[in-house]
């Protein structure tokens, strides 16, 4: 080397590489931590529990070491009636999001709130417990917490997942989803723009704390999904969908995801692809009247998964 | 190759990494392009191969984007940087033998990497999808070694200057570690939210703005004036453009996320900075061009300028786009269509890859000193590349603004997807282009490494006539 403006040059690359870098990410990074929850980010964090890609806790994305949210119509502990609420049961050794392990990510207010109001500080990973987004209208603004409503209640695990009048897997169907590549084409981000009509509010600014992967996508060849059980509800529908789109919509070009439904379906019959799409070649060339039926699902098969994560994108 | 793994440094003939490293990136390039054909016939007919589970769109999607951009287009770059760095300094690899070992740990290592993806292994960030263990083994046993082979033989060259190439080469294999440490830093930290969000996309933009098109770049300022025999035209238009490249193109990551709720203040920096990377880009065209003066005729005649050159025109339209594009005033248009889609083939198909093919081209002629060995084969190649991928460009760009004009009048989607199947025909069809072509590429490079005329002593490639 031994030149003068080579010294003088890497100095200037150190400068020039180093501001860049305080501008595009030390700035952001403060500005976008300081952002406090929204409801949304709260649920988003109970449903989907720690990580939905690739972690320890689920090296092949099989969907483990998911929380399970229940809708609950009865109070888990006395049984008396009350209104329908969404808990969100993390059985023992189940991995906590970012949001209940660490006080930097709810935001000033809602971590605040969390701790004083809803206990949050006394849940702990290796015994699980039952979590609750409420809130509390404070000067007429209305703040979310995560209640531990294992302490606050005493809502056990084992009572409420007893209680549950609805069970879903929505965790482990964001698993799903991600291992599925169904990101590559549905986005989960209503555009600020437009949108609104066809796909609803867009998120904002709060939605996405301690959510990750947020898999809101970038190319969009399908329609957005933020929304999409408020559109269509029909579990029928979507289950034809999902085990061959032109069933349900002949234009389709989604990927047939019928290998979801593994080896056998819900009253435990073998379930036996070749000879559908047989039949279903016959169907679709006209040679016989009605379509195949398709296998109901049993309960632990990851279509099942990814089909409570759907239905519960309201 | 196994044989020189453990032989002594002395006993390694010089060029033998860039060989290696050209032949994989090859056969990388094949395989990236092979799947992508795949995908695109699945978008265009999803009841073709029906009972193939393995090959689901869904897994085979990032498959094809992690062949290509590391494979080819990165593995080619060190292809390129593993002889134009010797040849510019006089002197030799810094080290051979740490030049095949690292090319055996990139295959080695792209190849797990690929299968994992496959297996539906991923952290579901785009661009960034290797699961973390992967990103450590890409940054510490790829780009590391790499960048200290390449960064040692600039620094023990044997000539004064450095000349411009070896800037790129040297701050880009350098920023690359940066920037992959970085951008991989919510999965190694489990950092969330729209700090993950904003950092999978600060890490997609400079991956692209820091290393592939300065490097690219980098191969043309080498290229073109040891082809053509003219010195670069400006040296001082060179230095703009590297160093607009360090602070404009660094700065714009946000721009990627424009219809997202990151910071407003944050999307109005990025899209202003992304304007400004007209700044490096028009230099740099104008600087490549402006070299070819008096020898406009090798553009037909010879086939590294043929290749370099079509890159470099194609880096216009490509820098327009990426100019513009990212203006909240165009991108709420084309944001989420095939128009983006376009544009990314457009810059690493495109420009890159011509690019890159020149070096591929130009370093093994030198390296094995024979001629090429079929002229008409590569012009073969060369027209099946730029058919396939202009059908490819132009038909994801029709895609595109239908797609966009029906985003903003909110069409029913449904109608929308039908309206872009005669183009997704298309573009399986320019993709499959690309893909066969390749084939005849591969066949000609091993052709020329056998049987090519041999070049004499102190003559270059471009110095003696096409045998055929």
């Amino acid at each position: 080397m031994g030149f003068r403006e080579y010294r003088v040059g890497s100095i200037l690359f150190g400068v020039a590489l180093s501001s860049s870098m305080v501008i595009t990410m030390y700035m952001p990074s403060l500005d976008i931590s300081g952002v406090s929850s929204t409801a949304t980010a709260l649920e988003k964090q109970l449903t989907y529990g720690r990580n939905s890609g690739f972690t320890y806790g689920d090296l092949f994305l099989h969907g483990a070491d998911k929380p399970v949210k229940v809708i609950l119509k009865k109070n888990p502990v006395t049984g008396a009636k009350m209104d329908e609420t969404a808990a969100y049961v993390f059985t023992a050794g189940t991995s906590f999001p970012s949001g209940l392990k660490h006080d930097n990510i709810l935001g000033e207010k809602v971590q605040a709130l969390s701790v004083s109001m809803g206990k949050m500080d006394q849940a702990a990973e290796a015994t699980g417990g039952v979590f609750l987004v409420s809130s509390k209208v404070t000067n007429g603004v209305e703040t979310p917490y995560v209640e531990f409503a294992t302490a606050t209640r005493g809502w056990g695990v084992d009572a409420t997942l007893n209680a549950a009048s609805e069970t879903i897997l929505a965790g482990a169907g964001k698993t799903m989803f991600v291992r599925e590549g169904c990101w590559w084409c549905h986005t989960l981000l209503p555009e600020q723009t437009h949108d609104w009509q066809s796909f609803g509010r867009p998120p904002v600014l709060g939605d996405f704390n301690g959510e990750s992967p947020t898999t809101f996508g970038s190319d969009r060849k399908a329609p957005d999904l933020l929304h999409v059980a408020s559109r269509n509800s029909s579990v029928e529908w979507m289950t034809l969908h999902f085990f061959n789109p032109r069933l349900v919509q002949p234009h389709s070009i989604m990927p047939r995801y019928d290998y979801l439904w593994g080896p056998k379906d819900k009253a435990g019959n073998d379930i036996d692809l070749a000879k559908w799409d047989e039949e279903f070649v016959a169907y679709r060339d006209g040679e016989s009247v009605y379509p195949p039926e398709v296998p109901e699902y049993a309960d632990d098969s990851e279509i099942r998964y990814l089909m409570d994560f759907v239905m519960n994108l309201k | 190759m196994i044989k020189y793994l453990f032989a002594k440094e002395k006993d390694i003939p010089g060029g033998t990494a860039a060989i290696f490293f050209s032949f994989s990136a090859i056969m990388w390039f094949i395989i990236g392009t092979g799947i992508g054909s795949f995908n695109a016939a699945k978008l265009a007919f999803p009841d073709w191969f029906t009972h193939l589970y393995a090959l689901q769109f869904g897994h085979m999607r990032q498959v094809h984007v992690h062949a290509v951009i590391f494979g080819w287009i990165v593995g080619a770059f060190a292809a390129s940087a593993m002889y134009v760095v010797p040849q510019l300094g006089n002197t030799k690899l810094w080290s051979e033998k740490l030049g095949v070992w690292n090319c055996m740990l990139w295959n080695v290592g792209l190849a797990l990497g690929l299968a994992t993806l496959w297996f539906g292994m991923t952290s579901g960030r785009e661009y960034s999808d290797f699961i973390w263990p992967i990103d450590l083994f890409i940054a510490l046993a790829m780009v590391l070694p790499l960048f200290i082979n390449i960064f040692m033989s600039i620094v023990t060259r044997r000539t004064q200057g450095i000349y411009t190439t070896n800037w790129f080469f040297a701050g880009s294999f350098f920023m690359l570690i940066i920037v992959f440490l970085i951008g991989n830093a919510p999965e190694f930290f489990h950092l969330t939210g729209l700090n993950e969000a904003y950092m999978t996309w600060w890490f997609a933009h400079n991956v692209l703005g820091l290393l592939i098109t300065p490097v690219a770049a980098a191969i043309t300022y080498y290229i073109v004036p040891k082809v053509t025999g003219n010195p670069l035209y400006s040296h001082r238009v060179g230095h703009l453009h590297f160093w607009s490249i360090v602070v404009f193109y660094s700065t714009p990551a946000a721009h990627h996320l424009m219809s997202s709720p990151l910071p407003e203040w944050l999307k109005s920096f990025a899209s202003v900075e992304g304007v400004l990377i007209l700044v490096p880009a028009v230099a740099y065209v104008c600087n490549i061009l402006l070299t070819m003066q008096g020898k406009w005729a090798m553009f037909v005649e010879n086939v590294e300028i043929k290749y370099t050159i079509t890159g470099v025109l194609l880096a216009t339209p490509l820098n327009m786009q990426g100019g513009f594009q990212q203006t909240r005033a165009i991108n709420w248009y084309v944001h989420g269509t095939g128009w983006i889609v376009a544009h990314a083939h457009l810059a690493l198909l495109g420009f890159s890859t011509f690019a890159e093919a020149a070096a591929v081209y130009y370093g093994i002629q030198t390296i094995a000193r024979r001629k090429l060995y079929s002229l008409s084969l590569a012009n073969f190649h060369f027209w099946m590349l730029l058919i396939g991928f202009s059908l490819y460009w132009v038909s994801m760009t029709i895609a595109g603004l239908i797609q966009g004009a029906g985003k903003i009048y909110e069409v029913p989607y449904m109608d929308i997807v039908i309206a872009e199947h005669p183009y997704m025909i298309v573009r399986w069809l320019g993709g499959t282009m690309v893909f066969l072509g390749n084939f005849v590429w591969l066949y000609n490079m091993y052709m020329t490494v056998k049987v090519g005329e041999k070049l004499p002593e102190g003559l270059q490639p471009q110095d003696i006539a096409y045998a055929r």
